[in-house]
């Protein structure tokens, strides 16, 4: 068996010699071009001229594009068609592409794009989630809204009522390798992409649309991304296009890659939330009625940001059963960035506003928080039929009770929470915080067709094997994990496997790789192709053999009939021989799922993928400063595929998840500029920043949904676990005064300062 | 001009180069080893790192943000050249590997030089070590472990590089239209910046490396300080020692270790250690910053600045260097030649106050040193960075504390008083406000701590 085995990546050797190839590193013929961008210096206005003198006049400027040398469609949307690639006759923020440089050098592209000057009369921009509410500025005709029950009527009767309001910052995907795509001219009008991307169909899609040919002129081809994250599923659009279209233009290798600041002006963030409440519960923590108002700023185009809201709706209970619950949610237009996936598709958001509830209500009763998310957790056990979520999903999977008391006992949390009671009273200056807070997260794509997902598998002559998918790789791991399904299917070692980029050449129409569904959709998909190869050398084995297929066995690398064992290799050469094709694609499409995004009913979920954290922290009453001391994971990927490599999306995901709310901070200007554009102003937890003891471990259970082999999914799930450092926070202000602290995201340390304030009332 | 230099072992000549060609750019575009990554192109991720080894041993460096011409003499190594040359990889590869520290890996090559220059040189504080190196994906874990697992593997041979004995007198060819010339001697640099007074001096280029890549600036006639021994070095002057400015903060971290450990602290989460290997002391205080740790630390030092124009010398103190934002007491063509600290027993607490630990600008930085004798307050000098246009003391808060029994009591008077010393600006670190609560938070704490009570979230065992 190779799958469940803890094995490296496929490209751990490459990655640490260096060899492991990224866009930038393709070596181009002579004469490749350069690509950049010059960009908006405006938040909103009308654009009336550019002055592009100095630009073509610049050392290395071959030719300067602007929108009306643009040969076809000029938008790079992955939605509403509403982002032109070039501004035309209006710009919406700072930092919009107006004019598209082509050098001879990627320095001389940039240099020269700083040269262009833009005549633009400003109107009046929104940034604010208030300005865009009183301009009712925002994206489909008014809010969504998803109700149970009666949340208004029962928090009349509800026996304690309280409400509140959070911010949530944004986030900045940082990926290491920058948006990245280089085009090569084939001839008769085609073109070869390799683009830094999670969804290469759409890098097609928008290239065919950009040149004005069908998507059969256009392959796209993606080996590896330098990290993802959501980032790269519709932001390289704009990038490929461009280099596409200077391509054609010039009939050389076109290469564009974003300078770090470049690539976080231009480009979309985590969508920032407010979440307004107002909730009703008991005197033991049982919350009976909620109703909670998203607010999210989605920036100037919509790109993703209603599935991304939608998701964040779907995720406003997290594991909690609540009766009478409504969930209000409207998507703002501003003049930002236009913000786009990130890791959690606005789950994050939800349920980070959820726990937020519980936090608050748990304040307000003086319980340990974890006592009021147990009394509201849906129902589990044989005795307790499952519960629907506010939206209609039965929570027949609910594993956390099991999984949480395992946690528990582990990390010794009752004593824990004890003894940082007992140090904080010993201590003035700094005061310990401890939460436990549990995930409960829907896989599968909201937008029902995006379910399926294509392989190709060749298997040569020589026995070797031949492994296509259309998932991407952006360090997840995906091509190993699926790579151990293809070796365990016909039963040889991982080396009899070999893994190729993804191209649209061998597996058309494919789904971005996201919303965790890479291993879920494609190893089936690959399951499946694998299987029919093998029962065809199978059958043509049983047929030399006149025995039973039933009786043949594919393991260790063997081919074993009753009367004799062929290797794999020969078993492969018979099949030829015996003119029996030894390629075959699968297709597979996740079964059972159907989903009404307006009414907010149906089962969007094929399952639930579930996990818990106990973070401790400590702060500084001084100056706010705070750190993780120890964090303990227990996170269900079900039968994991890959243990190593799930385990690393956790304590990645987790440490990614804790910097979005603490340290990882936006900060736009009152013209709309982003002031953290670099790693210098923009932190991203380094080194230290990981807990001190970090104790990761993956739950002992399988899939009750048939996924492959019984795994889940695992990329988003985990990040959601960084809420416990929040909430740990939060309990540690908390010691400091008797009032709710009231912590809003993320909790920098001034904001820890601001809170202790609020906590001690003054 | 041209530079000879050994890379990856093999001595190599970049003939003809623009002085403002960055290392990563040269590796990348002209000899095709992409292993090295831009991340950045600023010094704050570390995907570009290399290890570069000349007479004082081997650092971590990035290479965005290092010029070529700073290379002369010394030994470069790439990820390229980590594994040894028969392909047998180096054991913080193998250990990166087996710990799953890779995972997209377009970090990682920093990551390997990092790891594979730490180990060369014993170096075992992993966290410190790799504090300039950022990854999104695998939230560090599996890297830490990895560098711990391969701390005891002996030092493959190939890594102890030894840089060229290269005459530093004649580097290379004479200049061409750059205007470049390379003094090497603190005599000759006297001489050429008297005559390119618009020139730029390049020591660390940690901050002159951005003006290139972001910037886009032309440097005008630049001279290059690492080409300079004597301004380098810390030297024992009777009753105070002399820091070459030149000298890097890498160097000074030990020497403050000895002498003031709170400074030798705040050094350790200065930059990172790309960026400490690179920056200089002189450098950090002549560009004037406001937000430099070192100018505030050294000031509460009571230290002073030694400032030469050609034949010229003077001495001033530091803190009356900084006239204004962006303003400093220099004449064109005039250069920081050293520092001087006085010998003095250690009454320095520095709190340096960002978003994030390690390698992040301060928005605060207070050094405070607070001398007293039997119980009342003899000396005061709290000198903070982030709070003005400059590194400024807080004289009011000084006058409150000189004299005062050290209470509780005087503390929150001198805080009061702060309130006269600054008037800070909001920006993306911090608020106004922020800024001044703890500025004189920092106040408090000393006192804290001088009480015995716990005050640093960093020294807290979990």
């Amino acid at each position: 068996m190779s799958v469940a085995k803890p094995l490296p990546h496929d490209a751990a050797r490459l990655h640490v010699t260096g060899q492991a190839r990224y866009v930038d590193d393709i070596p181009t013929a002579a004469g490749a071009l350069h690509l950049a961008f010059g960009c908006s210096k405006v938040a909103h206005g009308t654009l009336q001229s550019l002055d592009l003198a100095a630009v073509r006049a610049a050392p290395g400027v071959v030719d300067v594009l602007t929108a009306a040398d643009l040969p076809f469609a000029n938008d790079v949307s992955p939605s509403a068609h509403d982002e032109p690639l070039l501004a035309t006759d209006s710009v919406h923020y700072v930092g919009q592409p107006l004019f598209c440089v082509i050098a001879t050098s990627h320095l001389a592209a940039r240099r020269a794009a700083g040269l262009g000057t833009a005549k633009i009369e400003p109107l009046p921009p929104i940034f604010d989630v208030e300005t865009a509410l009183a301009q009712n500025s925002r994206f489909e005709d008014g809010p969504r809204i998803y109700e149970r029950g009666q949340a208004n009527t029962a928090l009349e009767t509800a026996p304690i009522r309280l409400s509140g309001q959070m911010e949530i910052g944004g986030q900045e995907h940082f990926y290491l390798e920058s948006q990245a795509a280089l085009a090569v001219p084939g001839e008769d009008g085609d073109v070869l992409v390799h683009s830094s991307t999670q969804h290469p169909t759409e890098i097609q899609h928008k290239v065919a649309e950009a040149l004005g040919v069908p998507m059969h002129a256009v392959r796209v081809e993606t080996r590896r991304m330098g990290g993802g994250f959501g980032g790269k599923e519709s932001q390289g659009n704009a990038l490929a296009v461009a280099c596409a279209i200077a391509a054609m233009r010039t009939g050389r290798p076109c290469k564009m890659r974003y300078d770090r600041d470049d690539d976080m002006v231009i480009t979309g963030k985590r969508h920032d939330f407010r979440i307004t409440y107002d909730v009703g519960f008991d005197a033991t923590g049982v919350i009976t009625a909620l109703d909670v108002r998203h607010d999210t700023r989605c920036g100037w185009a919509q790109d993703l940001s209603l599935p991304v809201a939608d998701r964040a709706m779907l995720h406003a209970d997290n594991a909690y059963f609540i009766p009478n619950m409504r969930v209000e949610s409207h998507r703002l237009k501003t003049n930002m960035q236009s913000a786009t996936a990130f890791r959690g598709f606005g789950g994050p958001q939800g349920m980070l506003g959820m726990e937020r509830i519980v936090d608050h209500v748990a304040g307000h009763l003086g319980l340990d928080p974890m006592a009021v998310r147990e009394r509201n957790f849906y129902a589990t056990g044989a005795a307790a039929p499952p519960q629907s979520t506010h939206y209609g999903q039965e929570v027949d999977d609910f594993i956390l009770p099991g999984l949480i008391a395992q946690l528990k006992d582990s990390a010794d949390y009752d004593a824990r929470r004890a003894q940082v009671d007992a140090w904080n009273a010993e201590h003035d200056v700094l005061k310990k915080g401890i939460a436990l807070t549990p995930v409960k997260f829907g896989i599968s794509f909201t937008l029902t067709h995006l379910n399926q997902a294509g392989a190709l598998v060749h298997v040569y002559q020589d026995g070797s094997i031949h492994l296509n998918h259309g998932g991407t790789e952006m360090g997840q791991g995906l091509f190993q994990k699926v790579a151990q399904v293809a070796a365990d299917r016909f039963g040889v070692p991982m080396a009899a496997v070999k893994i190729t980029a993804t191209d649209t050449a061998k597996v058309p129409n494919t789904s971005a790789t996201a919303a965790s569904s890479g291993s879920d959709l494609n190893g089936m998909a690959v399951r499946i192709a694998c299987d029919k190869i093998r029962n065809r050398m199978a059958a043509h084995l049983a047929e030399l053999h006149q025995c039973n297929v039933a009786q043949i066995r594919f393991e260790d690398g063997y081919v074993i009939t009753p009367a004799q064992s062929y290797t794999f290799a020969e078993a492969a050469n018979l099949t030829y021989v015996g003119r029996v094709g030894l390629s075959a694609t699968g297709f597979y499409k996740t079964p059972d799922i159907r989903w009404d995004r307006i009414k907010g009913e149906g089962r969007p979920f094929f399952y639930f993928a579930y996990g818990a954290a106990i973070s401790e922290v400590v702060i500084d009453t001084l100056t706010g400063e705070n750190r993780i001391l120890r964090t303990d994971i227990l996170h269900d990927a079900g039968a994991s595929l890959n243990p190593a490599l799930d385990k690393g999306q956790v304590e990645g995901g987790f440490v990614q998840g804790a910097g979005w709310l603490t340290m990882e901070e936006l900060v736009w200007d009152d013209a709309g500029r982003l002031r953290t554009h670099a790693p210098s102003t923009y932190k991203i937890p380094a080194a230290s920043d990981a807990p001190d003891i970090f104790n990761v471990a993956l739950w002992d259970g399988e899939n009750r949904a048939d996924t492959i082999y019984k795994s889940k999914a695992v990329g988003e799930p985990p990040f959601m676990l960084g809420m416990s450092a929040f909430f740990a926070l939060s309990h540690a202000v908390s010691a400091c005064g008797p009032d709710y602290p009231d912590l809003q995201a993320p909790a920098t340390p001034e904001e820890v300062l601001a809170s202790i304030a609020r906590a001690k009332g003054v | 001009m041209d530079v000879t230099f050994l890379l990856n072992g093999s001595q190599v000549t970049a003939k003809d180069v623009a002085p403002t060609t960055t290392l990563l750019d040269w590796l990348r575009e002209d000899q095709a080893l992409t292993g090295t990554k831009e991340g950045c192109n600023e010094g704050d991720c570390g995907a570009c790192s290399v290890m570069i080894t000349d007479d004082s041993g081997a650092h971590a460096l990035n290479a965005c943000i290092l010029f070529l011409p700073q290379l002369h003499g010394k030994a470069v190594r790439t990820v390229e050249g980590i594994a040894a040359p028969d392909g047998t990889l180096h054991p913080v590869q193998e250990e990166m590997i087996t710990h799953h520290g890779a995972q997209c890996g377009f970090c990682t090559p920093g990551f390997i030089t990092t790891m594979a220059t730490a180990h060369t040189n014993g170096a075992t504080d992993h966290e410190t070590q790799l504090a300039g190196n950022l990854c999104r994906c695998t939230g560090y874990a599996p890297i830490l472990k990895a560098a711990k697992a391969a701390s005891e593997a002996p030092v493959p041979a190939h890594m102890h590089d030894t840089p060229l004995l290269l005459d530093q007198n004649t580097p290379g060819e004479k200049p061409k239209a750059s205007g470049a010339e390379p003094p090497t001697t603190i005599d000759a640099l006297a001489c050429w910046y008297l005559d390119h007074p618009a020139g730029t001096l390049i020591a660390g280029a940690t901050d002159v490396g951005l003006w290139v890549t972001k910037g886009f600036r032309d440097l005008g006639p630049v001279a290059f300080l690492n080409r300079i021994p004597d301004l380098r070095g810390i030297s024992d002057g009777g009753d105070h020692w002399r820091i070459g400015a030149m000298t890097t903060l890498t160097d000074l971290l030990p020497f403050m270790a000895t002498h003031h450990p709170s400074f030798a602290e705040m050094i350790r989460r200065y930059g990172s250690t790309q960026v400490r290997n690179a920056a200089t002391i002189g450098g950090n205080i002549a560009n004037g910053s406001p937000i430099g740790d070192g100018s505030p630390a050294l000031i509460a030092l009571g230290a002073s600045l030694h400032l030469r124009r050609g034949d010229a010398r003077r001495e001033i103190a530091l803190e009356d260097f900084f006239v204004a934002y962006g303003q400093q007491d220099r004449q064109p063509g005039e250069f920081v030649e050293a520092i001087s600290v006085p010998k003095q027993d250690d009454h320095l607490s520095c709190y340096k106050l960002s978003k994030r630990f390690d390698q992040d600008i301060s928005a605060v930085c207070g050094c405070l040193w607070i001398k007293l004798d039997a119980g009342h307050v003899s000396e005061a000098r709290l000198a903070y960075g982030g709070m003005a246009g400059t590194p400024q003391r807080a004289k009011n808060a000084e006058a409150a504390l000189l004299g005062a029994a050290w209470t509780r009591e005087s503390v929150e008077a001198a805080m009061a008083a702060m309130t006269k010393d600054f008037t800070p600006l909001s920006d993306m670190r911090a608020s106004a406000a922020y800024r001044m609560q703890t500025a004189q938070n920092m106040l408090l704490r000393r006192y804290m701590e001088d009480s015995g009570q716990q005050a640093s979230v960093l020294e807290v065992a979990p």
